[in-house]
Order: structure tokens, then sequence, then C-alpha cells
């Protein structure tokens, strides 16, 4: 049994109890004597040349205190990005300049174009209204492959083309591939989309810039995942502010899905603005204004084919993925379709050979980057819905096709054929424990109860791999990373025993305030409650990387162990010596320190005051106080895998999709918080089944956004999800983190798609509709009955 | 938002005499008008609240009639009409979400005329009388296109009075997103005949099916429609949905409202 708030034990989340009372800081609670506001002019069109900006008339507005254009910027650089991918020849990819706001173009809708700032933000939104601009327009590039054709207009005029990069991995694979599917006895394809998503976190960005002139310190306020990597680039890349007069406050944030991870325009509008006017300068993003400015996910166009030699063993796959960029490129967005896809492409299965071609196209749309899964949930869907189509060409069971090709538990450690190695996983035991939690013996009664009632029943299975807490450091530095992949920790001890923990690792709904005072309370023995996460300011925190691709438990949780490691090392030779004994001797458990064998002891406040009143200390051989940071890069990735099941009823006559069960089998490794964890996977699936089912962001042919609000973005709503079972009973624990942890976050966002499309093809095969051999998502009732009906 | 005057009369004819300024718009439970305003694609100087004048709100029968005031709000159709006519309280109960329905309200949403609202389809269907300050109008001539009625310039609804059915029920299929009628259709059947409306379907906004009436009113059965189909022309296609789509679901949801109606 697990200590009472200790690793293990479903503690209730302790920042619930300000979220649920409304007493959580956001960033748009945060209001400084004397703020002002600003209010963005943006493009209403696609691609344009602006020949024009007048703002004489807006200067003269009431309330007015300056309108800001890109001649105001005109010494501070482009917002950068993070991660450089070389193409197939050994070339950088191509980076055009990403201004504060827009410099001679605009290309998306939602490009600023110039900036008001006002005593209130109603008077800077009415002195935008009064902005003249003149745009002359250009042909919108929306499509992938138009965008690549010949003659293409380019939405970057001193680039070559369109093209980012053409990205082949593993480039030497390729010759053998192909030479894999000449002499295949079967060839399985399949031409997917994945939809292209809107992150719709419930807090919209916000950013409040301050400036101190006594000082000559910035602060800024911002709805980030990672005020460090905020502070880094915006400080050495945009704004040339040194570190140590910059500060980044990331405080409570109300979701991110990877969206405010991105350092964004407004913010170094904020803090520039701020030092410009020396008054405090607000941005609060509405939702309309989040649908034209928050990074999108997914938009990838792929073709994709297995070969399988006559046995059905998976011989080869072979990928060719055109892959959205948007405008401009993202803080991350290029490693998206490369390294954190194409490393995946693997999925659980044996397959020796495989290459993987990306090629990453500007386009007039909003910047693409990760959201919750980011590049994994493309390569699972890939692969899954194609090993789905290939039982089916085959006339195999599915479930078993998979069996036959998954990686053994004898195999680990596995090196895949697209670099990277997975350390554990026993993915026969996820597949039984989903099956068996899904009654799948039970299915046909099932489907014959629903087609009684005239509607179609199927079942949908998935398997899935996911690499999270990318790392090690000198490895993605190598990969094109332009920052490194560590987590820090600072344990200050208090004189009197209770324990504050600053953590580089961002909360933003993860729970990381109770998940983190767990670890150090069962690795001391005191109680959680006096413990205090601290994290989100970087005037008080160590360097950290943030969060995201589901590291914190794993590398930020890690750092602490670390951290906490360093304490109670300390902490016992301030014991020994109280106890007159030798280090070695003294052991710590459940926060008393005893020498080994005798009934000699110290209790941890005992020592804690020892060491800030060192009055009986042996200060010729210790320093007082006690204090430790450690930072911690991993070795590798960890691999967290699940096997999902979705069993769905189809109207056949209206082709709408009901989810009738839902079953999550996850390996995780070990688990801290087993409540927080199921509540992890709660919120992927919602996201993954809304990927699936509802959610799409798309462009008309100029670029206009078509669904640009919640009246045309269909997100999931509690009616749609009925519940789910989820389970993380399998467990191969990570060999290369001290917790033996891999990461829970983006596994249900991950897993589900593939595993609903499953199901809605088996439901329409089995009921004979076998001409139907993909639908595209999201799978809306439209869709569906246009395919049956086709 | 821009900065608007506030009235709040408790006649009818206090309002009437402020919406004579051309500058005034009426409101009652602001479901698209606020929004519209918050978007700055809407800005009256003049906002003239009709949720004050007691004689426009509550619903009432009157003899083989139920009669709402136009300010009675989604929520309280619900609740006060399930006893009378059922199938107008089921379908005041499934538009939008609970903060829609206590706010929004029967004549706010007939003046909009959205072509995917729901309302219509239960006017439309049952042959309502639309009454206003200055006359009554049949429902076969108010509706007259999409955001398009036959009320005048400062013309306000004060109450709908609906022919109760003997038998009716609203089938509504969702757009995902917005939850407005992606299709829904509106069968009653009285002892004259059967009368169908469908919104959300077609571009010129709510419509009685003609063919499916004639059919219905010589046997009240979903098979009796099986064979029917509408045609696509004219019907509303975007992202959730072609024209065949609608077409098609016209009758299918039609035949879902009458294996309901009770």
């Amino acid at each position: 049994m697990p200590k009472d708030d200790g690793i293990g034990a479903s503690t209730k989340r302790r920042e619930d109890v300000r979220f649920l009372t409304g007493n959580g800081k956001y960033t748009d609670d945060i209001n400084l004597r004397g703020q002002a506001h600003v209010h963005f002019l943006r493009s209403d069109v696609a691609h344009g040349r602006i020949t024009s900006i007048d703002t004489a008339a807006a200067e003269a507005m009431p309330g007015v205190l300056k309108v800001f254009t890109s001649a105001d910027f005109a010494s501070a650089g482009g917002l950068p990005c993070g991660w450089q991918v070389t193409d197939r020849f050994g070339q950088p990819m191509q980076e055009p300049k990403h201004p504060i706001l827009a410099e001679g173009k605009v290309r998306h809708v939602g490009d600023p174009i110039a900036a008001v700032v006002a005593e209130t933000h109603e008077q800077a939104r009415d002195a935008a209204e009064a902005i003249e601009v003149d745009i002359e327009e250009l042909e919108p590039v929306i499509d992938m492959q138009a965008a690549l054709a010949d003659g293409a207009t380019k939405v970057h005029d001193d680039l070559s083309s369109n093209l980012c990069y053409d990205w082949g991995f593993v480039e030497e694979n390729k010759e053998a591939v192909n030479a894999a599917f000449e002499s295949a006895a079967h060839v399985v394809s399949l031409d997917l989309t994945n939809n292209r998503l809107v992150a719709n976190p419930m807090e919209p960005r916000v950013a409040v810039g301050d400036y101190d002139p006594w000082g000559d310190m910035h602060t800024l306020y911002t709805t980030s995942q990672n005020p460090h990597v905020i502070r880094l680039l915006m400080g050495a890349f945009v704004l040339s502010i040194p570190e140590h007069k910059l500060r980044v406050v990331a405080p409570d944030v109300g979701g991110g899905f990877g969206s405010k991870i991105y350092h964004y325009a407004e913010e170094a509008f904020c803090t520039y603005a701020a030092k410009v006017l020396k008054r405090p300068v607000k941005w609060t993003s509405s939702r309309s204004e989040a649908f034209i400015s928050d990074a999108h996910g997914r938009d990838h166009k792929t073709r994709i084919e297995l070969a399988l030699d006559a046995d059905h063993n998976f011989m080869a796959i072979r990928t060719e993925t055109y892959a959205n960029m948007g405008a401009y490129l993202s803080t991350f967005a290029p490693s998206i379709p490369t390294w954190l896809h194409g490393t995946l492409m693997a999925g659980n299965y044996k397959t020796p050979l495989i290459y993987v071609n990306v090629k990453a196209v500007f386009t007039n749309t909003v910047p693409v980057d990760a959201y919750r899964g980011a590049g994994r949930p493309e390569a699972t869907f890939q692969i899954e819905r194609l090993v789905d189509k290939a039982a089916r060409e085959l006339g195999v069971d599915p479930i078993e096709l998979r069996r036959k090709n998954f990686i053994k538990p004898e195999d680990f450690p596995y090196q895949t054929p697209v670099a990277v190695v997975y350390d554990t996983g026993n993915y026969h035991a996820t597949m039984d424990k989903m099956l068996e939690l899904a009654d799948y013996a039970g299915f046909e009664a099932r489907r014959a109860e629903s087609a009684s009632k005239g509607k179609l029943r199927g079942f949908g299975i998935a398997h899935y791999i996911e690499a999270c807490g990318i790392a090690p450091s000198n490895l993605v530095g190598q990969l094109g990373a332009r920052a490194g992949l560590y987590e820090s920790a600072s344990i200050r001890v208090n004189a009197t025993g209770s324990i504050s923990v600053y953590t580089g690792s961002h909360s933003h709904g993860q729970g990381h305030e109770t998940t983190f005072a767990q670890v150090v309370a069962d690795m001391i023995g005191v109680d959680a409650s006096s413990i205090e996460i601290h994290h989100g300011d970087t005037s008080n925190t160590p360097m950290g990387m943030g969060t995201y691709g589901s590291r914190s438990l794993a590398v930020g949780g890690s750092a602490i162990v670390k951290a906490t490691n360093k304490v109670i090392d300390k902490a016992k030779k301030i014991a020994a010596h109280l106890l007159e004994a030798a280090p070695e001797d003294i052991e710590l458990k459940d926060g008393k320190f005893s020498v080994v064998g005798t009934d000699k002891s110290v209790d941890w406040s005992g020592v804690t005051l020892a060491a800030y009143v060192p009055h009986n200390y042996p200060l010729e051989e210790l320093e007082p106080g006690l204090e430790e940071t450690a930072f911690y890069d991993p070795s590798n990735f960890t691999y967290p895998s699940g096997a999902y099941g979705c069993e769905i009823e189809l109207d056949p006559e209206t082709g709408k999709i009901d989810i009738l069960r839902f079953i999550a089998a996850d390996d995780f490794g070990n688990i801290v918080n087993p409540m927080i964890v199921e509540g992890q996977v709660h919120g992927g699936l919602a996201q993954g089944i809304g990927q699936a089912l509802l959610e799409n962001c798309v462009y008309d042919d100029q670029g206009q956004l078509l669904s640009g609000s919640f009246m045309d973005y269909a997100m999931p709503r509690a009616d749609d999800l009925r519940g789910f079972t989820v389970d993380h009973s399998c467990v191969t624990p990570c060999t290369h983190n001290p917790l033996g942890v891999k990461g829970c976050g983006e596994a249900g966002a991950i897993g589900s798609p593939p595993a609903v499309v499953n199901a809605a093809i088996d439901a329409l095969h089995r009921a004979g509709h076998t001409h139907v051999t993909h639908i595209d998502m999201p799978l809306t009732p439209a869709r569906v009955w246009a395919a049956i009906n086709s | 938002m821009h900065n608007f005057e506030f009235v709040k009369p408790s006649t009818v004819a206090d309002a009437v005499a402020v919406l004579a300024n051309a500058e005034a718009q009426p409101f009652a439970g602001g479901q698209t008008l606020i929004p519209s305003m918050k978007a700055r694609l809407n800005a009256p100087e003049i906002l003239v609240s009709l949720t004050g004048i007691a004689e426009m709100n509550g619903v009432r029968r009157d003899g083989g009639a139920l009669v709402v005031g136009a300010t009675t709000t989604h929520a309280a159709v619900a609740r006060d009409a399930a006893s009378h006519f059922p199938a107008l309280a089921a379908l005041a109960g499934q538009i939008g979400d609970p903060a829609v329905r206590t706010r929004g309200t029967l004549g706010g949403s007939l003046a909009n005329n959205d072509p995917s609202a729901c309302y219509p389809a239960a006017v439309l269907g049952t042959g309502a009388t639309i009454v206003t300050n200055a006359r009554e109008i049949a429902a076969d001539d108010y509706f007259q296109g999409m955001f398009t009625t036959a009320l005048d310039e400062g013309e306000i609804i004060t109450s709908v009075r609906f022919p109760i059915p003997e038998k009716a029920a609203y089938a509504k299929f969702l757009q995902p997103a917005s939850r407005f009628a992606l299709t829904g259709v509106f069968v009653a059947k009285y002892a004259s005949g059967v009368r169908v409306a469908v919104t959300g379907a077609s571009e010129g906004g709510v419509f009685r099916w003609a063919e499916a009436e004639a059919a219905l009113s010589s046997g009240f059965d979903a098979d009796s429609i099986g064979r029917l189909s509408h045609p696509s022309d004219g019907m509303i296609a975007d992202l959730h949905g072609t024209a065949e789509y609608r077409a098609h679901l016209v009758r299918v949801m039609t035949q879902r409202a009458v294996r309901a109606a009770h």
C-alpha cells in the first residue's frame, strides 16, 4: 500500500481548491498600476502587399498613447525558430523572418499589421478601426501540393520556393526499402489526411509587459508552458535584453496543449511597448483572435505503404507526407513532422526497413506547431489505419496481424530502424488487457442487438507507441534543436523542516503541485502538506525547459529526485554529527534519521534546524544550510504504449457515430498518482475523439478560415463522451529514470483517433459496405453518409 | 461593443414609441444581438428591452390554442407548455444550452428568422398566428427567406398563437458545432390534415414539404413517405453537410418525427 500522499496514492489535486473556488491567479488577473491596453489590427486577407499604412487619424483618437507598426521594430529581431531541420541533401531548411508586426506583406488572416496602445481596450479597438491600410491582394497559397508547383506564388519573396524542407529518414535506407517493396508478396497503401486542429485551451493567451526604469528591469507575465524558454528566445533573439534584466512569469495557466509553448509576437510587443511608453501594457486575446493567432496543430497529407511477405510479416514501410508549416515557422514547427514523427514510424512492430519522406510547406495560413501528441498522433494514425487496412485486404484478424508483428517482450531493448531504442514494453499484455476489459468475446451478441435496431456496431483497435521526454540534449542538438532538453529542480529546506521545491517544469493543468509533492514526501518521509511546489517564475527557479511532450514527471520529476537525494545525503551527514555516528550508518525512514542497529535517532526537523542554527555542527567539513539544485538530462526518451478499443454504433440513415465504449489499457511505467493519470488519459481521449469525430480547421481557397468560431469548429462536449474504461495495470518500468515513469499526458490523444476510425470501418464492413476503405477525419455524419452512398 | 442607451418600457405602446427612432433596436434575450454587438457587426444607439412588458410574457391556454408571449424564454416554454403541447415544449428544451434557454425568447428567434433556428419549424409546422403590436400574421405569410420576415420596421411580435395539434413531434439533427438544426422537421397532425415544416436545410429558410404533407394526410405513417425524396436544389451546402445530405435528412427526420409524434 502506498503511504498517505506518497508515491502511488491517489491524492486529490491540491491546486483544484483554488481553481474551483475562483482563487486561481491567471495572467488576465494581473492588473498593474498605470496599465495600458493594446489592440492588434490584424489582416483580413490571406496574402497581400502592404502599400501604405496611415495611422494619423488613429493617433488622434481619445486615449491613444501610440500606434506601432513594423517601423517601430526596426532594431528588433524576428521571432526565432528553435529547431533547424537538415534536408535530404544535407542543406538547412528555408527559414523566413517572422516579424513582430507585418513587414511589407501580410501572410495569413490574423497576421498583425499594427498595434494601438490606449488607456482602455475599447479605445485601442476604436482607434485600430481608424487606421488606414492599403493592401494589394496577392494570390493566396493554400493547398500544399499546389504551393510546390512550378511557378506557384511565393509566401516569402526572399525564399526560393514554398518548400521549407524535403526530409528523408532514414535516407540511407531508401533504396533497401524500395527493393523490399519490389520483392513483397503483398503491398497495402493508404492515402490519408491528418486534419488541422485548433488547440482551444479554456484560457486564451494573455501578455502583460512591465518595465521598471529604476533597475532597467523588464517583466513579462504570460500564458506560457515554459517561461525560461520565452526569456531566452525573446531576450536573446528578439529584443536584446540580457536574462538578468528580464523576468518572465507564467502564473496559473488554463491549459495549453502545446499552443502555449511558443514565443509569440504579442509577448515581445507588450515587453517592448512597456519600455517605450513607461507604462505596463496588457493584451488579452479574444476567442476569435485565438482562432487566427494561436499556432494550429496537425495538418498532414500522407501516402503510406506497407510491404508484407507471404507469411504476413511486415517487411517495410514507406511514406510520403506533406506537412503544413503555415505562413511562418512557429518555435518548434520544423521538428514535429520530422524528429517527433519519423522516429515513431516503427510503431509497436518489428518492421526492419522504414523510409519516411516529409515535405514541409509554407502556405498563407496560421503557423502550425505541436499540439497534444505532436507528430506521434500523425505517425500512430498512419500505422494503425494501415495495419487495419492490411488485415482486411489479406482477410486476417486485425488483432492477430498485430500480435504476429509486435515486438516481443523478450526483444527489449529494441533498436528500431528509425534511430530510437525502446527500453521496455509488453504490447501483448496491453492488447490482452484491453480485449478483456472490452468483453471482446461478447461483441458479436452486442452487434446483433444493434442490428435489430437498424444500427451498425463496430469495434476498432489501435496500439500506439509514444516517445516522451525528448532527450538527451547532446543528441537533440545534433538533430537540430537549438535548446537543451533537461530539467531543473531546487529543493530549499526551511529551518523548521518544511520544504519549498522550485521546478523548471510548468503546470497548466497537469497537477504538478500534488504529484511532485508526493514524490518528495515519499522520499523523505514527511507529510506532503509541509511541501510547497513553485513553478513558472524565472526569478526564483533555476533555468528549466518547461512542460510539453509528456515530460514533466519523467524529466522534471527525475530532477526533483536527484535534488532531493542531494538534500538527503547532506542531511545524513548532519544527522551523523548530531548522533555521533558515521554518515554511512545513518538511515532515513519516515522522516527520522537513526543509527542502524541502535535506538539513537533524530527527527527531520532536528536536522533541518541544525543546518540553519549550526551551533552543534561540523562547520569545518560542511556548509550550513540545506538547499540543493539538480539538473537532469535523460539518456533516452521514455516509451509509453497501450492498446485502445473503441466500440461504436453507426446510424446508416444519417451517418452518425455514437461511441458506446472506449477502453484504454496503457503501460505508463510506474505511477505516482493513479487518479491524476486517469484524468490525463480522459482529457487526451476527449481530444483524440474530438479530432476523429468533430474538430476540423478549414480554410477556403482564399485563405479565409471557415471554422473560425465555435459555431463551426466543433469541440467535443460531455454528452459526446459516455465515459471511458481506463487501466494502467500493465507496467514495464522505464529503465533509465529514477522513478521508472514514462509519461501519460498525450497518450489518449495519440491512440484514440485510429481506434475510432477503425471502429467505423469495421462497422461498415460487417454490414457489407466493403467499398468504404477509409474516411478522412473528422468522421462527421455527412462524411460517413457520403462514404456509404459513394 | 460600442456604447448604447438602454431603455426598458413597461407597455407595448411605450416600446413602439421608442422604436420609432431609426437608431433604436428591440432587445429580448439578446442571444443573437449581443454577440453581433460584441463583434461590432451591429451598433444600435438605443436598445429597447422588451422583457419588462408583462403582457408579452408567459404561456396560456386559449381553447384549442396555446398562446405564448413573445418574451417567454425557451426554458419557460419547455416547462410551462409541456402539459398542453408537449412537442413544442420538447423543441424549446432542445434549443442551445441551459444558458441560452434561460435568456433566449420565442419572439427573438422568430424576428431573427435564422435559417437553422428551431422555432420557425414549430410556427410554420402548426400554422400558428404571429401577433404583433399592429396586426396578426399567418405563419405561411410571415417567413420570407433567411433572416427575412413580414415584420415592418418598428413592428414587434407580442405573442404567438399555436393551434394545438392532435399529434406532433420535432425531430432535430444537430449541426455538430453550433448545435443548431442541421436539419429539423416539425410534423403536426390536425383533423384538417398534416403539416410538415423543415428548418436548417434550405437557403430559403424554413419551408413546408408539400409532398410529405399530402402523403401523411392520407395516412399518418412513416412508411407512407419512405419512397419520397426531397430535391437538393436550393439546399444549404457548407462545412457540415452537402445539399444532397440535407435533402436526404429532410426525409429521414420527417419519418422520425412521424414515428415520435404523440
